[in-house]
């Protein structure tokens, strides 16, 4: 008996782990090979000459040196969007609506995490510490902005969702709307009657900033570097932390069942002893916690941060849960990982393709384009809708 | 359930008329001119809300601030100034209607405004309708004057002047080539334009030409610039974005000149974007703004400001203070003119293209017959201090004076 | 539910009510009503309660039992005598009631989207773009200036086509809008629910995106710079003379051009939303109305009934997207002037919030709801926060806490909180009125018989959507 626990808690460890491995690796390589093809088809245009005239490369060598850093960048990026995905994907799997004010809640969880990293900075808890002390602080951080993040969007759905329970789908969504508008002006409020401004930094401590110099070397005049700052690799560590903890209390955990119960069948599983609010309560709370961890991430990352800091990342989020099938954890894990990579493919290649004709503003419309391609060709998503299998 | 709805509208109707007859009766929203008093207000337009309204705000507190310390002129002349200061939401929409509502207020006789040009643009073509005068204290696009109408003038550079002395100055520094961004709006892509077409005349190799709305993550634009490997980063746009493509360039490991327009002149560049601005070859930014050095008024500024507000000064902040100075001394001058007595729309726009020397916290303005400001004074300044509170020690580089296009 | 307490106030209100529409009363209640209102606009034109009421007695008329001859004599009045007079005398008005009737038209092609067929769509400004865009593009001088710096100016005073071909436009933005409509629909009805609604904000994003992007290598759009000047139609000059013959000695100063202008842009997108609203109730009661309806109510017994799904969802995009093409055109003819800045994301939820707050599927609610939105905007929340900064110039007191408005904090704006309250009316309307201010007659019938058995099926139903 106890050993079939163990492997099973055992296994619910490390299929996620396989399974983001296997995402990283499968678009990583099917997005390299497909440049790859391109740059050789390319590789006596004029796109690739005007490139030998400036960099002294050709498109092919170009695409190469280039590979390893998008690759890492695109990760990272990619990790960002599926921790936030995960909140659209869970709330859609148990109550089949969109929630709009998760991105509000990602930017609640942010500057309650910095604010505090604020209030240490301003009374010098975070000048000249250990390296120790810093990570110390900062899951510190993470762990007050999950805790503002889940609360809120537990009140959220307790005051604006729960009265709408049985209603068309469209009022649930509307309300979300309106909750999401009255966060970002309610953020703001109180940012700016504090101090006048709305917008926060995150404070410099610790060596997130520094580098891990991987190589870096010159082709011909072309710079080649390959390095990864350690906030990216704390955005890495910390996402996959969160992702293989979300799998295993869905899948291996009492709650975790009910969860999955609630998504499969509410009144069913309330006939079976389940308290249907209680779950729906903790589905938003693990939910927002992950989105709030995420926005502390994202602060991390990027330094600045203001109320609407979360609409652009939430669409995004967004259209990934949708791309890898909306309500399915996976999903939301392949959809990340695949929009942050194409997103930093687009961004790096397309300029120097189209010689700067098209250059990386049409980033944000090719992830939008395919996402409408992957819909219209998988109506469901990459990884389909898999609603009554999980939460 | 239309009867509900009567009942419902019923009471709004009696709510409404008495609110009218009350309205009507004295309260200051009516906005009825007593004889006795003479009142004359300034408008100001910014965007209060929204993404962009931590700039607007400082726009239209810059205002405030002036009017509080300079309407005391007009004061003992036996007039009453008044400020309204409207929200265009950074839409053009809600600039026009409110540009309609201002249009339609007799007393105000002089508008402060606009952050963008895209709401400054359609929102002018209603003050020029009317008569009024719109003084721009941040409006760099080069059609705001172009139209040549009398209404409309600036206290800002252009966008196509200030571009090219970014690349004057990027060649005295002996740079061969350049790797432009701008942040996709009407003020960074204008500026970086001009900037590219300067430094190609000049001989530089512009090695990317990009735009980008991002905000945050800028790995997609900085690897293709890695590679390029170029001597100078130009950035076309505003410091919130600049401060943070700044930080991650310095942290991918680009050594070279950083530069930018006003946009950059913000204590918040080395706050977000932290010591990593002097490493390398430094940071610079071109400015019209007189630094606080050399213009000791404007230190004076950001005191009263801060003193006031209780945050620091954004960009364009002492335009608009000097926009809303020159805005009170046009109607005091017309006023006079006219005998003490309320002058009209059309005596106050001229009257504000006939100021000479006037002598603002941003330096002396003078309008050319376009409205542009004639000798205009460009600063290159360097970034010298990552404390954010010693932002007004950045050096003086060089200053360039350049005389606006005919 | 408030239910109960409604109804107490309504039979409360029952004789008031009765004697209110008796025989000859409301005939004297509207004169009375608008004529009064009239006089306040006339003699304080800038108070916004005396254009509250006067925008009342305009929903009055549409509410009051009357005859139809009288009501259009009155609403004829309106439109020609009482607006044009008044608003010439403060052009605000004008520009409110272009707005309302711009976003009104908006609105009802959103409800034949969302409303009548149940496609909810967050991209649907992405049409108002093409429309207006495509007067701009042709109505400026962009032709001009393919190969130019984006932000060059042109050829001043000359225009690729005359500017009377706006007429002309206002067909071809409808035509192109319908095709552009037909274009995204096919792909897009092969998504369903939520998905289409994602795939439509998507695509309104990428109809921005490529409006801030096309100025190179051809410079199409003028990328963020936008396109101005764009022309306007030309005027009649004899006929203004005319008109400024009547018209100046009433509004008490010579009619400028401008003035003339901001009439005619009213006249037309008021023309252009009576069609709309006309084409909206015919279409609501046709064969394809009922269709849509249908086809909200459960697409597969409307597939089962011989609806055609596509053709029928196809064609409430094509007619939805043309609805705000049309007006397209004619924002930016009256703006001479286009940007991108115009259709962001927060328009569209701009008009669903319209469309929401009016009611869904209900005609006369949604343009209640346009109305509403611009006015609470343009009018309520910039006007308070006017007050309000009046009162902190002066050395009023707050009485009972002895707080000096000088000291409050210019952060607290209303104007700045727009967001904020209409986050709280969406909330607090979904909570309590779920249906919208005006609900649709059809739904509010349905809801009324239905109400409690509607309310135990719906878990149900749920439940079985989840499990298939």
């Amino acid at each position: 008996m106890e050993r079939i626990i163990k492997s099973t808690v055992l296994r619910e460890l490390l299929r996620p782990l396989g399974q983001i491995v296997a995402f990283v690796l499968g678009t990583g390589v099917i997005l390299s090979i497909l440049m790859f093809l391109i740059s050789l088809i390319a590789n006596k245009s004029a796109a690739s000459l005007a490139l030998i005239e400036r960099n002294g490369i050709d498109l092919f060598t170009y695409t190469l040196i280039n590979l390893p850093q998008v690759l890492v960048d695109g990760m990272a990026l990619g990790f960002v969007y599926a921790a936030i995905a995960l909140g659209y994907t869970m709330v859609y799997g148990v109550l089949e609506f969109i929630n709009f004010a998760h991105s509000e809640i990602f930017a609640m969880g942010a500057f309650i995490g910095v604010e505090l990293l604020l209030a240490l900075n301003a009374a010098e808890k975070l000048s000249n510490i250990t390296v120790a002390t810093a990570f110390g602080w900062l899951f510190v951080a993470i762990l007050a902005g999950m805790a503002a993040s889940g609360i809120t969007a537990v009140l959220i759905e307790r005051i604006a969702y729960r009265p709408l329970r049985g209603a068309e789908r469209l009022v649930p969504l509307i309300s979300a709307i309106g909750v999401s508008f009255f966060l970002q002006d309610a953020i703001r409020l109180t940012e700016s009657l504090t101090s006048g401004q709305f917008h926060r930094i995150f404070p410099t401590f610790g060596n997130f900033d520094e580098r891990v110099s991987v190589l870096s070397f010159n082709v011909a005049s072309t710079q080649m570097i390959l390095d990864i700052p350690i906030k990216s690799l704390v955005v890495i560590v910390v996402a996959i932390l969160m992702l293989v903890g979300l799998n295993y209390l869905v899948n291996a955990t009492k709650l975790g069942k009910a969860i999955r119960s609630v998504a499969q069948d509410r009144n069913t599983a309330s006939l079976m002893g389940i308290n249907v609010n209680f779950v729906i309560s903790m589905t938003f709370l693990i939910g927002g916690s992950l989105g709030g961890a995420a926005g502390v991430l994202y602060a991390l990352k990027f330094t600045r941060i203001d109320p609407f800091v979360g609409f652009m990342p939430g669409i995004k989020a967004f259209t990934a849960a949708v791309l890898g099938g909306i309500g399915n954890l996976t999903g939301a894990l392949l959809g990340g990982i695949v929009l942050g990579m194409v997103e930093n493919f687009a961004g790096a290649y397309l300029g120097v393709f189209t010689m700067g004709n098209f250059g990386v503003e049409y980033k944000d419309l090719i992830s939008f384009l395919i996402l409408i391609l992957v819909l219209i060709f998988r109506p469901s998503g990459l990884l389909g809708e898999q609603v009554s299998q999980k939460a | 359930m239309t009867k509900r709805l009567f009942v419902l509208l019923t009471l709004m109707m009696v709510v409404s008329m008495l609110a009218a007859a009350c309205g009507g009766g004295g309260a200051p929203a009516a906005g009825e001119q007593k004889a006795a008093e003479k009142i004359v207000k300034v408008a100001s337009q910014s965007p209060l809300s929204g993404g962009q309204s931590a700039i607007g705000t400082s726009l239209k507190n810059g205002a405030e601030l002036s009017l509080e310390q300079n309407k005391g002129r007009l004061e003992a002349m036996g007039f009453k100034v008044e400020m309204v200061a409207f929200d265009d939401q950074a839409t053009p929409d809600v600039g026009v209607a409110n540009a309609k509502k201002i249009v339609s207020d007799p007393a105000i006789l002089c508008v402060v405004g606009h952050w963008n040009s895209g709401v400054q643009i359609p929102s002018s073509e209603e003050y020029h309708a009317a008569g009024l005068a719109n003084i721009s204290a941040a409006n760099t696009n080069p059609k705001v004057t172009d139209r040549r109408y009398k209404e409309v003038s600036r206290i800002v550079g252009r966008d196509d002047m200030q571009g090219k002395v970014g690349a004057e100055f990027a060649n005295k520094l002996g740079v061969k080539s350049a790797y432009i961004i701008h942040d996709k709006t009407a003020y960074g892509q204008g500026i970086a334009e001009f900037f590219k077409v300067r430094a190609e005349e000049l001989g530089m190799k512009v090695v990317g030409f990009e735009g980008t709305e991002e905000k945050a993550n800028f790995d997609a634009v900085l690897n293709p610039l890695l590679n390029a490997n170029p001597e100078l980063i130009y950035f076309g746009g505003i410091y919130d974005q600049a401060a943070v493509l700044f930080k991650q360039a310095r942290e991918k490991g680009f050594m070279g000149v950083l530069l930018g327009p006003d946009g950059l002149d913000s204590s918040d560049l080395t706050k977000i974007g932290g010591p990593g601005l002097l490493e390398g070859k430094g940071t610079y930014y071109t400015t019209v703004g007189g630094p606080a050095s050399l213009y000791p008024d404007a230190a004076k500024y950001i005191e009263d400001y801060k003193a006031k507000f209780g945050e620091e000064p954004q960009p364009y902040s002492a335009q608009a203070y000097d926009a809303m100075n020159m805005c009170l001394t046009a109607i005091e001058n017309a006023a006079k003119a006219a005998g003490n007595q309320v002058p009209t729309r059309a005596a106050v726009a001229d009257a504000v293209r006939a100021l000479k020397d006037f002598k603002g916290i941003t330096g002396t303005i003078n309008f050319d017959s376009k409205g542009d400001p004639l000798d205009a004074k460009y600063y290159v300044m360097q970034v010298v201090n990552a404390d954010p509170a010693k932002w007004g020690e950045n050096k003086v580089i060089e200053t360039i004076v350049i005389q606006p296009p005919p | 539910m408030a239910k109960p307490t409604q109804t107490n106030i309504s039979s409360l209100l029952k004789p008031i009510w009765g004697w209110i529409t008796k025989g000859i009363t409301p005939y004297i209640i509207l004169v009375v009503y608008l004529a009064i209102s009239s006089f306040l606009v006339f003699n304080s034109p800038r108070s916004l309660p005396a254009f509250l009421m006067f925008v009342s007695s305009v929903v009055l008329l549409y509410y009051l039992p009357t005859k139809i001859w009288y009501k259009a004599v009155l609403g004829v009045l309106i439109i020609f005598v009482i607006i044009p007079i008044v608003g010439v005398r403060n052009i605000f008005y004008l520009e409110i009631i272009f707005q309302i009737c711009v976003f009104a038209a908006l609105a009802l092609g959103l409800n034949i989207l969302t409303g009548f067929t149940g496609l909810l769509s967050f991209g649907y400004i992405a049409f108002y773009a093409v429309g207006a865009y495509l007067w701009g593009f042709f109505g400026g001088q962009q032709m001009f200036l393919l190969h130019a710096i984006p932000g060059s100016a042109g050829p001043p005073g000359k225009f690729f086509l005359p500017a009377d071909t706006f007429y002309l436009f206002l067909f071809l933005g409808f035509g192109l809008a319908f095709l552009v409509g037909i274009l995204l629909g096919l792909p897009v009805l092969r998504v369903r629910g939520d998905y289409l609604t994602v795939v439509t904000l998507g695509f309104g994003e990428v109809i921005r995106l490529l409006a801030t992007n096309m100025d190179k290598p051809l410079n199409l759009t003028n990328g963020p710079q936008g396109i101005s000047p764009i022309q306007r139609p030309t005027l009649p000059e004899p006929l203004l003379q005319a008109l400024r013959v009547v018209l100046n000695p009433i509004v008490g100063h010579e009619v400028t051009l401008n003035e003339f202008y901001n009439l005619f842009f009213y006249l037309l997108a008021l023309a252009i939303a009576v069609v709309i609203i006309i084409v909206t109730v015919r279409l609501d009661d046709s064969k394809l109305g009922r269709a849509w309806i249908a086809i909200r109510e459960d697409e597969l017994a409307a597939a089962s009934m011989g609806i055609p799904l596509v053709t029928t969802k196809l064609i409430a995009f094509a007619v939805a997207a043309s609805f705000a093409g049309i007006m397209g055109v004619i924002f930016s003819a009256s703006r001479m002037f286009v940007s991108p800045e115009s259709f962001i994301f927060m328009q569209s939820i701009g008009v669903l919030t319209m469309v929401i707050l009016g009611g869904l599927g209900s005609i006369p609610g949604v343009i209640l709801g346009a109305a509403i939105v611009v006015i609470i905007n343009l009018g309520i929340l910039t006007d308070l926060s006017i007050y309000l900064g009046e009162l902190r110039q002066s050395d009023k007191v707050i009485p009972i806490i002895n707080f000096a408005w000088k000291n409050l904090s210019s952060q607290l704006d209303p104007a700045k909180y727009q967001r904020l309250v209409f986050g709280i009316i969406l909330i607090l309307m979904m909570i309590y009125r779920p249906n919208g201010i005006l609900p649709a007659k059809r739904r509010a019938r349905a809801i009324e018989e239905h109400f409690v058995e509607l309310n135990n099926n719906n878990n149900e139903k749920e439940a079985e959507n989840g499990a298939a």
